[in-house]
């Protein structure tokens, strides 16, 4: 492509008249719920009927993965139905009835929290929440076709910088918007740009950072499986703005189908000349080349990053020096995140000043969230800086199942800290969230309700902090194990006096003394829950009790003679024979053999068995 | 080179650009607690024990942090005390704490610190490690229970004599120090050198301890016990008894050994003036007789090894001359048990070295039992000091003759560019008829890595080179296979420095390592012992002329061949084959 | 995986990966990322080619397969069996089920099959404790294990 005049022929071309166009949400989430036998039975469906008239793509994830499959259906008037949960067989009938009939299936359309079924997605309460500029094409286009994404404005952002724009301007105009890092730390972006471009170096580096290792959060992986072509975009245009001619994405291994849809994106991109050599017929050239993680969650940091595409193990680097002096192989580097890079096109097209205008005063634009946990609507959602946790949980997320109550939030993955009800209204931003204990993190959002225990959510963390420590210095490497031994020992019901100033002690030490980001943040989901969940604790130690319910040690069951049958079932299957009884009678439950299992419970036909 | 405007706990000084906070603040006579760092080898800010406030949001590693202008670093204060406190608590609980029986008690950077750090409890204890002790090698034995993964001896394997035996594996709680497939340094490309002993500064590393096996020998009447000393020991044994680095102790050391018990005491500079001939006549022949060049020294069982493993197509141009330690064994057991009336079965050699390679040579098959037992200078120490010998009261000695008697050259052999400099003294004598110019020989003197010169020798104009630390032979090696440089003749030495910094050599802490070139500290004292002497060419040494005119007929002879020379062997890479 | 090839043919795929990467920077996990597409894991001979052909020692590349949990140094088999070993699985005689296990393929925790059909690991809880004993096979649970029942499972494959 050697001109803006050539992308806006592609723009503008109508590639198909149809009277229908369908989408099939394929991204790992529709997959995984079967979306495979829906596009199969649909794509043999208007083989045999010979409809030429529709076009049907695969897309991305929308973002309500629990009403995966989805199937989109959009006619010749622009009316757009979201169909929900569909299989092959509901397939059929959509086929049927609604594309050759013309009587849309509303029994199988999307519903809003009141159980109201509606036409589409849009018409959402959760929906109108959002304002979806990462997400802008996730669900709408299909990632497969170069095509698709110039259709909606893809690759103008690259064409306008090349054409019309010094690199020191993009700078600016990042700077200006004030996108901070999306990855967790939220850097401001344009600074981080500033400093590679000024670093004196024939070669540098353009690295995205799409290792998202958070359990919990698939943010990146939508926008990779959906959007492939606009982190391309974005890291050309970085690659301008501080003089790098090659990017690397560093993409985790678990994710193939963000792999197979980048390489395809990279491989179209390069036929039209939009990736290679001479972008646009300007002396600009820039490669990318992605690099597959090999299941490391440190080698989401920085320093770590780049050590592991150097080849080595991804143990980060001191610093200084800065990567945007000294990075990968040395050279000045700049990484970035997935969702960061998807807001560069739209900031570039739109401007900084529109982008200023959502968000709050430090935290401009938006956030994508991974919403999961006791919550009635769990999926990705995407939202201006500065909404509440309240409308966040209850406006979008529909509130906690089973009417129980809210306990808190959890931010920031492993990295992060729980927010308690106390702080439901704070607006969510990158510095009231530190302020409160926790961070942004990468954007998961796990909600707890009254069932939960955090003293076992902080050594859920812990524990895959310690998994995934990559050992160089003992702060982490040792300072966390001791930090989950301790955490083990509380849970087991082995707690003693003075075990939480250990934890304290530690957690400080650690985070002063930690090599990286991994360990300086690992002791914060236990300093958030002691913070504002200290009498869980210290119910664990001193009253060997587990207010909650769920620490296995710290459970006694009984048995409810008035439910009991004597049927015997319970003292049958349990392991140490604790249970005694004779048949007919009530049983009882010798709590110094029981081990807490809980087969019992689980076996009791007649509900009589509680814990405690 | 910029000046930098810095203040290092309120001294204000200035340091040129590219200054560390660590190096800064001992300019300012700071001294900040490290760890893991060890100066050109190990900087890589892991232990968390250098961390200072340098006025950013996080404490720094002072050992990689660099100076700016105006920077203002604050190295003690309450807090910084506690986290150091804290990270060096959690060091420790990992940490298999049985000092009084460990082999670096009292000599032990970790005790060091603890106590001055001032940590007297342990708040966050852990279940020990229980991880298999490697002491299969015949040198080197290996204690993870005690390893702090400070990394300094992964850094000289992999760094300094990039023999790439060792590395860190698995992750996170169970990183490790180990091989490629857990298997015990005797069975990969482990050389032997040492070096990682030299580094550690805990007791997770340490020689394979054969003492007992001397004072059996020497308890055993039957047995007749000749012990000779190789130069670099009386170099650095000094030190084992707070004498200043490099202090010559050669009076005393033999002093303190006749006070052992053994039958004779020996010097292993001797047998390093026969080594001279019979490598000396074997170069001559070589370049009379367009024979394998460049020749390289065979000396250093380390070098040999590495040879073996990773260059076997240099096996060839490898001298065929036993070391002096095994050359003196081999004369011992039949010129001097035949002249002397002793069946050489009951003759029991042992060699105290600088080196912990040499136990592997003592033990090799291509070797016939010349040498018995092969001990470091500190294990040595360890017997004077067990013998209740006061070494800094004891009367100087001198050795016993007629192995007593050697040459400056033969003393020389212990720093780089000595087995060099004593070769070129013999062959230059033997093709010219007169001795060779100092001056010429000067280039191959000092403690860099890569040494060359060119000697114009019989209207030949030979070109040597002086090789140390395994790292620079391979730069070397690699360059002669490239066709870059061209030598008649090349001095491997395994050890950076050469043996006097070998792998046996008195352990030096980090702190002063860091300040003082140790290997030039010690190298003074053999050039000092060389400068003194009677005789300073190997082909003046009387005892030597001897042994060939009554036994062995000429260097290079058959007799000769079949004594002191021997043969070596083509090793797997990586792995030995089980 | 290349299942189907023998071991000249896997050698030969393994040389083309060499040479398509001599070039690479920072190539080595490239490297054995394809490597284990072809061998299913990453034997110590495979390690020690790659260390050779690289340039790399070995221990350096072993340092390197241990850090990231994808590398296998063991193969896994078509059929990955997991065997939960947590409180409540292993007090209901799981570890008679995994003893059972060890018997009928021979093989030990850890390792495969000579064909390649079954591997054998032991896990952390699945949480099904409801259903103790209980093994995973691929995706499959299977619950209230007896010894007696492994054979007749083990068939289905």
């Amino acid at each position: 492509m050697k001109s803006l005049t050539e992308l806006n022929e592609i723009k503008q071309k109508v590639i198909k008249t149809s009277d229908y166009k369908i989408l099939v949400g394929m991204a790992t989430c529709g997959i995984a719920a079967g979306a495979n036998p829906v596009m199969t039975e649909l794509k043999k469906i208007i083989q045999e009927r010979n409809l030429n008239n529709i076009d049907l793509q695969l897309t991305g994830c929308i973002g309500i993965c629990r009403l995966e499959p989805i199937v989109e259906v959009y006619d010749s008037r622009g009316d757009r139905y979201t169909y929900v949960k569909v299989d092959a067989k509901k397939a059929a009938d959509i086929m049927q009835k609604h594309i050759i009939e013309g009587t849309p299936c509303t029994e199988y359309l999307i519903c809003d929290d009141s159980d109201n079924c509606i036409k589409n997605i849009l018409e959402t309460k959760s929906f109108k929440k959002q304002i979806r500029i990462a997400l802008r094409n996730c669900g709408n286009i299909n990632p497969e076709h170069i095509d698709e994404y110039i259709q909606h404005d893809g690759y103008l952002a690259l064409g306008k910088v090349l054409s019309s724009m010094q690199p020191q301007e993009v700078i600016k105009l990042v700077l200006d918007s004030g996108l901070r890092g999306r990855g967790g730390a939220g850097f401001p972006t344009g600074l981080k740009w500033k400093f590679a471009a000024a670093a004196q170096n024939d070669q540098k580096y353009v690295c995205c950072n799409a290792d998202e290792g958070d359990p919990g959060a698939f943010m990146d992986r939508s926008v990779l499986e959906g959007d492939p072509h606009s982190i391309l975009e974005a890291m050309a245009i970085a690659g301008y703005a501080i003089g790098s001619n090659q990017g690397y994405i560093y993409v985790r291994a678990e994710y193939p189908i963000a792999v197979k849809r980048l390489n395809l994106a990279i491989k179209q991109a390069k036929e039209y000349g939009l990736l290679g050599n001479n972008i646009f017929g300007t002396d600009f050239s820039f490669d990318i080349e992605l690099r597959l993680g090999a299941g490391a969650f440190v080698c989401g940091e920085e320093t770590a990053l780049m050590t592991s595409i150097e080849g080595k193990r991804g143990e980060p680097r001191p610093r200084p020096p800065f990567p945007a002096n000294k990075g990968l192989f040395g050279k000045p580097t700049i990484l970035n995140n997935v969702e960061t890079l998807a807001n560069i096109p739209v900031i570039i097209n739109k401007g900084p000043e529109w982008f200023n205008k959502i968000g709050t005063e430090k935290s401009k634009g938006t956030k994508v969230f991974a919403v999961g946990g006791k919550i009635n609507n769990t999926g990705l959602i995407e939202i201006p800086m500065g909404m509440t946790l309240r409308e966040i949980i209850y406006d979008i997320g529909g509130g906690i199942p089973n009417g129980k109550a809210f306990k808190a939030a959890q931010t920031g993955g492993p990295s992060g800290g729980c927010i308690p009800a106390e702080h439901l209204d704070v607006p969510i931003d990158y510095d009231n969230l530190v302020a409160i204990g926790s961070m942004m993190g990468s954007g998961g959002l796990i909600v707890m309700d009254e069932d939960n225990c955090m003293v076992d959510i902080a050594q859920f963390f812990l524990g895959f902090t310690v998994d995934e420590s990559c050992g160089k210095c003992p702060p982490c490497r040792i300072g966390t194990r001791r930090m989950l031994e301790l955490l083990e020992k509380i849970t087991n019901g082995k707690g003693e006096d003075g075990d939480i100033e250990k934890l304290e002690r530690l957690a400080y030490s650690i985070k002063e003394a930690a090599l990286c980001g991994l360990g300086q943040t690992a002791p914060n989901p236990v300093l958030s829950t002691l913070r504002y969940f200290k009498d869980e604790y210290k119910a664990h130690i001193y009253k060997k009790s587990c207010p909650s319910g769920v620490c296995k040690h710290l459970l006694n069951y009984y048995i409810q003679p008035e439910k009991c049958v004597g049927c015997s079932i319970c003292a049958r299957n349990c392991p140490v024979s604790a249970i005694s009884g004779v048949v007919k009678s009530p049983y009882k439950i010798d709590n110094e053999a029981c081990i807490k299992c809980g087969v019992c419970y689980e076996k009791c036909k007649f509900g009589a068995i509680y814990k405690k | 080179m910029n000046l930098l405007n810095v203040t290092i706990d309120g001294i204000k000084l200035q340091v040129p650009e590219g200054t560390t906070v660590l190096d800064a603040a001992k300019l300012a006579n700071v001294e900040i607690p490290t760890l893991c760092y060890l100066k050109d080898i190990n900087e890589i800010g892991a232990c968390r024990m250098c961390l200072v406030d340098v006025g950013a949001k996080a404490l720094q590693t002072a050992c990689v942090y660099p100076c700016s202008e105006g920077l203002n670093v604050i190295t003690n204060s309450p807090k910084i005390r506690d986290i150091r406190k804290a990270t060096l608590e959690l060091i420790l609980s990992n940490h298999d704490r049985s000092c009084l029986t460990c082999i670096r008690n009292q000599n032990c950077e970790l005790q060091a610190l603890a106590d001055k750090l001032n940590v007297r409890e342990i708040s966050f204890d852990g279940v020990p490690k229980g991880l298999p002790l490697d002491n299969i090698s015949k040198s080197i034995v290996r204690d993870n229970n005690k390893c702090i993964l400070c990394r300094r001896c992964i850094a000289a394997c992999n760094k300094i004599q990039t023999v790439g035996a060792i590395n860190v594996m698995e992750r996170g709680y169970d990183t490790i120090v180990s091989t490629a497939d857990h298997r015990s340094i005797a069975d990969v490309n482990c050389v032997n050198c040492g070096q990682c002993i030299n580094v550690c500064p805990v007791g997770a590393l340490y020689e394979k301890d054969n003492t007992q096996l001397v004072w059996d020998a020497i308890k055993d009447p039957d047995k007749y016990v000749i012990i000779q000393t190789a130069p670099s020991v009386r170099a650095g044994i000094g030190e084992e008894f707070g004498y200043p680095i490099g202090t010559p102790v050669t009076g005393k050391m033999v002093g303190a050994i006749k006070k052992l018990g053994f039958d004779k005491v020996f010097d292993t500079d001797t047998a390093a003036d026969l080594t001279i001939m019979e490598e000396g006549t074997e170069f001559i022949n070589r370049l009379n007789n367009k024979g394998k060049l460049p020749l390289i020294t065979s000396c250093s069982p380390g070098w040999i090894k590495f040879c073996e493993h990773e260059f076997p197509e240099f096996i060839d141009n490898l001298s065929s001359c036993k070391s002096p330690q095994q050359m003196f064994g081999a004369l011992i057991k039949s010129y001097y048990a035949e002249k002397n009336n002793i069946d050489p079965t009951k003759i029991f050699v042992v060699s105290v070295m600088p080196c912990t390679a040499k136990k592997f040579e003592s033990d090799r098959d291509e070797m016939e039992q010349d040498v018995d037992v092969s001990i470091t200078s500190r294990e040595l120490a360890r017997m004077i000091r067990e013998a209740g010998i006061d070494f800094r009261t004891v009367e100087d000695a001198q050795f016993d003759n007629p192995l007593g008697e050697a040459t400056g050259a033969g003393v020389i052999f212990g720093a780089t560019g000595g087995v060099m400099e004593a070769a070129l003294r013999t062959v230059y004598y033997i093709l010219e008829g007169k001795r060779i110019n100092e001056l010429d020989v000067k280039p191959i003197r000092g403690t860099q890595g890569i040494k060359e010169a060119t000697i114009k020798v019989a209207g030949i104009d030979v070109n040597v080179c002086a090789v140390s630390g395994l790292g620079n032979a391979r730069k070397v090696l690699n360059m002669i296979k490239s066709g870059e440089k061209n030598y008649h003749f090349i001095e491997i030495m395994a050890c950076p420095g050469g043996c006097v910094n070998g792998g046996g050599q008195p352990i030096v802490p980090a702190k002063i390592r860091n300040k003082i070139d140790i290997r030039a500290e010690r190298a003074k004292a053999l050039y000092s012992e060389d400068m003194r002497a009677t005789y300073r060419n190997s082909d003046e040494n009387e005892f030597v002329q001897k042994f060939y005119n009554e036994y062995a007929g000429a260097p290079g002879s058959h007799k000769a061949h079949e004594l002191l020379h021997t043969h070596y062997i083509k090793r797997e890479r990586y792995l030995s084959k089980k | 995986m290349c299942q189907n090839c023998n071991l000249d043919e896997k050698q030969k795929k393994l040389q083309e990966v060499l040479n398509k990467h001599k070039d690479t920077k920072g190539g080595l996990i490239p490297v054995l990322h394809e490597a284990q597409e072809i061998y299913g894991y990453l034997p110590l001979s495979v390690q020690e080619t790659i260390a050779n052909a690289l340039g790399i020692p070995l221990s350096e590349v072993y340092g390197v397969v241990t850090f990231y949990t994808q590398f296998s140094l063991y193969p896994k088999g078509q059929y990955k069996i997991q065997v939960c070993l947590g409180t409540a699985c292993y007090v209901k005689g799981s570890s008679n089920i995994l003893d059972e296990l060890k018997k009928q393929l021979g093989i030990e925790v850890g390792q495969c099959t000579k064909d390649g059909k079954f591997s054998l690991d032991a896990c952390r809880c699945v949480g099904a404790c409801g259903l103790a004993p209980v093994m995973m096979i691929n995706e499959d649970v299977y619950g209230t294990l007896m010894p007696g029942d492994v054979a007749n499972i083990l068939k289905k494959y």
